[in-house]
């Protein structure tokens, strides 16, 4: 990689270089394993059967006939899973109960949603599998359903679950309801605030519920023995999670399960929770052969976790020379079928941006017979962020400031204190809000149907729970183990970080994602934390290494720890001893390790604290053809505070990805319903994600305010990109034609009717 | 009913296999051959995770019968090296980062390169259309076009 400025052998420098990802040329082969990709020899094929109903009592589950045909070896239902107590523990960014958890899995009293799972086979071939799940006979007692968040939350609305009552609020409910929670934050005095203002603007938004659209399918291969143990190969984003969730739900000791995780096909939070991989268990415990699931396109959609759509109230005011004096905001967001919406971060984050000294924001979590929602990039907070970023787009356009320079005068800064509590560390908002005002796109001239919008973004990030091993082989070349799956170019960043900390060439390090069995509890890819944690933990297992270096040449050359120094990849003596000894590399050690204490390595076992926020703002152009309601993005600009890249390529990528998902976010995608309650648009070709033609060249401008609590002042930079588009693109449509859109997505029909009206009033 | 016996040639090695008429070319692919370099994203043409040439035309192998390909010849992101030697389209998407999860690569590298023996000095926009039949969730297909892009320079000058 000389080419890209990095100066090879002596090892210093990686960090910040576009180094080629070890994961690579499997993954342009065909070589790399996905979670499809497993097979195992007499595996069998599990099919999931799936409710029809919205909403459904189980009367009956009827499995014989099922059993009966040749070629079935196993068929669970919910009597195969036993109950779980109520009990709320975190789960990346948002909280599960095990009680939902086993429901979700496989139905038990009814049926919550379409496509629910009723039951499940293992059969000999597929053919056999889908046969013998029509040969279930499930009694259903089909009842009224609820999809819409304000449906669900009137009274009299079909209930989901009647042991449902209201948390947060006082006094405590005495009916249940489909509202799982209320919270509320506070600053200041919000009613003070508004009467300092000069311009006050409230609207209403609504937005859909949108899925990942991770390209793979979940996929599971388990293998129960005859004494318990098991092992579990799955895509997920975190391998020791399923491994809690799967002990929890089966009944077994954390150790029995070994849990291997395949190269992940994306995931942006909806691979963070089990859906097949404790039926896979509890099939092949049953059968005593490995069974293997995948599932299709259309369950994907109907049975895994889509983010919520939500409707959000704002209101905002501001002082006439631009000082924001107070902000409101009530936010409803769907659950799903079982409570834990991203609600919390969505109240969280909606007015994280800005330095304000008067906050109410209130939100509500609400089921409804949808699939149950999971994490999807920064979960929660490009709702409110959009509905925020919207108001200040107005406010800027009422006040005649720029909408750049109405941000600069708001933004957070170190020492803000933020509505959710923290008092802000550095903060890098000003630096993206300044880069992107220095574009040649910000200063070049629009046509007709064409707008300009921008927006911020806010994220927290986390860190966490976190393991990963350096081992230094008999030839000097280090191996690397990190237990969080590599989702984007993880190994290549850990790579950069172990060579520079050892001092070694980058192609001397084979970094690879370590079982469950062979690291400690790592948590999940999630929360923009694998980058950031992960280098933590290997920063701290190279200096293991070189402090154990340092004090075995001590020994051999009988020297004290001042008269020797690691660099650049050896021991070195310092002073007089120059003189008498050479330095040692770390493959001189390697050769001598058995004579000298054994082998060598360090292992990285850290609680991950001093997440910094990334935020970052968007600058989006666009043009609307006004006979058929199509936006066409003409070009786009992200400018983010990434802290440190570690590695900018995969930064960028981070950045650009964000924003075309965001992007369809904001034009095409939804979750349509009929009036029966059923999914519409369960395939790829009705749920319209953004193609290679719809979108232009994303610019990605790399802005690094450093973060103090990280060795190399790394911010996690995964989730804030999906934050600003909703945002930048109402505000470029709103330029481009006149109208604040306040629904999502803008799609050509509501474009259109939204253009016809406006024309029928002016004529009027 | 008994199963189709059919030879066909696949990354230029003679193969034969026995197939369910109801079976995908994806299907007799990934599970009669092993050759799980190509994906399935959605099983209905959508996605162009298994894309596949047939007798050198671009097909979603999951809309192909695998009874069809008797006396055809089948390329996959299997046979797009060269001994050791990477295709320069796999060498610019390693070199561009033109892949994140990289479950839809091969589907990209194979899209791409019959892109190229067609078009030479695709334009970008021509890159955005030949490559909208092939979803990718990660990139925002920026790295993606500028590799092709690259590729084929690299290929122009031989």
């Amino acid at each position: 990689m000389a080419e890209n400025g990095t100066n090879g052998t002596n090892g210093q420098g990686y960090v910040g270089t576009r180094t080629i990802r070890p994961d690579g040329v499997d993954k342009v082969t065909g070589r790399a394993r996905f979670g499809a990709d497993f097979n195992l020899p007499g595996q069998l094929i599990g099919k999931v059967l799936r409710s029809p109903h919205a909403h459904a009592r189980i009367v009956s589950i009827d499995t014989s006939k099922a059993e009966a045909l040749p070629g079935v070896k196993a068929v669970i239902t919910r009597d195969d899973f036993a109950d779980q107590s109520s009990e709320f523990i975190p789960a990346g960014e948002m909280m599960m109960n095990y009680k939902d958890v086993v429901r979700n899995v496989m139905a038990r009293e009814k049926a919550l949603y379409e496509g629910h799972a009723v039951a499940a086979v293992a059969a000999t071939s597929t053919v056999i599998a889908r046969r013998a799940l029509k040969l279930i006979d499930v009694k259903y007692e089909v009842l009224p359903h609820v999809i819409d968040v304000v449906e669900a939350m009137k009274p009299g609305a079909p209930l989901l679950h009647d042991d449902l009552f209201t948390a947060g609020v006082e006094p405590k409910p005495d009916k249940p309801s489909n509202i799982a929670k209320r919270i509320e934050i506070n600053l200041g005095d919000i009613e003070a605030g508004f009467k300092k203002a000069d311009v006050v603007v409230e609207r209403e938004f609504k937005t859909a519920p949108v899925h990942q659209g991770y390209i793979e399918p979940h996929a599971a291969l388990a293998s129960v023995s005859e004494d318990g143990s098991a092992e579990l190969w799955c895509c997920t984003q975190g391998h020791f999670i399923v491994r809690a969730h799967c002990a929890r739900l089966l009944g077994l000791d954390i150790a029995k399960i070994r849990v291997t995780a395949s190269e992940i096909g994306g995931g942006f939070g909806g691979k963070t929770v089990v859906y097949l991989e404790p039926l896979a268990l509890a099939l092949s415990k049953k059968a005593k052969r490995p069974v293997k699931m995948v599932m299709s396109r259309e369950e994907v959609f109907k049975a895994s976790g889509p983010t919520s759509g939500a409707t959000v109230k704002v209101k905002m005011g501001a002082t006439k020379d631009g000082k924001f004096v107070a902000g409101f905001a009530e936010l409803k967001y769907q659950a799903g079928a079982f409570q834990g919406s991203p609600v919390q971060p969505g109240v969280f984050c909606a007015y994280a941006p800005y330095d304000m000294e008067n906050v109410k924001v209130i939100g509500y979590d609400v089921v409804s017979n949808r699939p149950k929602v999971a994490a999807y990039r920064a979960p929660g907070a490009p709702i409110s962020e959009f509905a925020v970023e919207s108001v200040v787009d107005e406010i800027a356009k009422k006040l005649g400031i720029d909408g750049i320079q109405l941000r600069m005068m708001n933004a957070a800064r170190e020492g803000t204190k933020a509505a959710y509590g923290p008092k802000f560390g550095p903060l890098g908002l000003e630096e993206t809000l300044n880069s992107i005002k220095k574009t040649e796109h910000w200063n070049t001239p629009l046509r007709k149907w064409q707008g300009r919008g921008v927006a911020s973004g806010f994220w927290f990030n986390i860190g966490g729970e976190t393991c990963a091993s350096l081992t230094i082989n008999e030839d000097g070349t280090v191996s690397l183990m990190a237990g969080t799956p590599d989702i984007g170019g993880l190994r290549a960043a850990l790579t950069n970080v172990a060579a520079d900390e050892l001092g070694i060439p980058y192609d001397k390090v084979r970094p690879i994602i370590g079982d469950t069995g062979s690291l400690g509890f790592t948590f999940l890819t999630g929360g923009s934390r694998s980058a950031f944690s992960g280098s933590m933990a290997i920063v701290e297992a190279a200096k293991q290494i070189r402090t154990e270096l340092c004090s075995r040449a001590c020994k051999l050359w009988e020297a004290k720890p001042d008269q020797v120094e690691f660099k650049d990849g050896a021991v070195r003596p310092l002073g007089a001893l120059a003189e008498k000894v050479k330095p040692m590399t770390i493959a001189d050690f390697a050769k001598v390790a058995g004579k000298t204490g054994g082998p060598i390595g360090g292992y990285g076992r850290i609680n991950a604290q001093g997440a910094g926020p990334s935020l970052g703002t968007h600058l989006v152009d666009l043009e609307v053809d006004p006979e058929t309601g199509r936006v066409t993005i003409l070009r786009y600009t992200v400018a983010q505070d990434a802290g440190k890249a570690l590695h900018p390529a995969y930064v960028e990528g981070q950045f650009q990805g964000g924003a075309v998902q965001g992007i369809g976010w904001a034009l095409n995608e939804e979750y349509i319903y009929g009036d029966d309650g059923k999914l519409q648009n369960a395939g790829f070709l009705d749920y319209r994600m953004p193609v290679a033609s719809d979108v232009p060249m994303i610019d990605a401008i790399l802005v690094e305010v450093a973060n103090p609590k990280h060795p190399y002042g790394v911010r996690g930079v995964g989730e804030t990109p999906i934050v600003p588009p909703l945002g930048a693109i109402a505000n470029a449509m709103e330029q481009a034609t006149g109208i604040r859109f306040t629904e999502l997505p803008m799609s050509p029909p509501k474009v259109l009717k939204a253009l016809k009206e406006k024309a029928a009033n002016g004529k009027s | 009913m008994a199963k189709h016996h059919i030879e066909t040639v696949v990354n230029g090695d003679a193969v034969e296999f026995l197939c369910e008429t109801e079976e995908t070319l994806l299907d007799v692919l990934r599970d009669t051959l092993n050759l799980t370099g190509s994906k399935e994203g959605c099983a209905s043409g959508d996605c162009g995770a298994c894309s596949v040439t047939l007798d050198g035309r671009l097909v979603c192998s999951c809309l192909v019968l695998g009874c069809e390909v008797a006396g055809r010849r089948i390329e996959t992101i299997e046979g797009l090296a060269k001994g050791e030697k990477l295709h320069p389209l796999q060498q610019k998407f390693l070199e561009h980062a033109a892949l994140q999860c990289g479950i839809c690569t091969p589907g990209f590298l194979v899209a791409s390169k019959a892109l190229l023996e067609r078009s030479p000095d695709p334009s970008e926009h021509e890159i955005r259309f030949w490559l909208a039949g092939n979803l990718c969730r990660c990139t925002g297909y920026d790295k993606i076009v500028s590799a092709v892009k690259d590729a084929a320079a690299t290929l122009r000058k031989g």
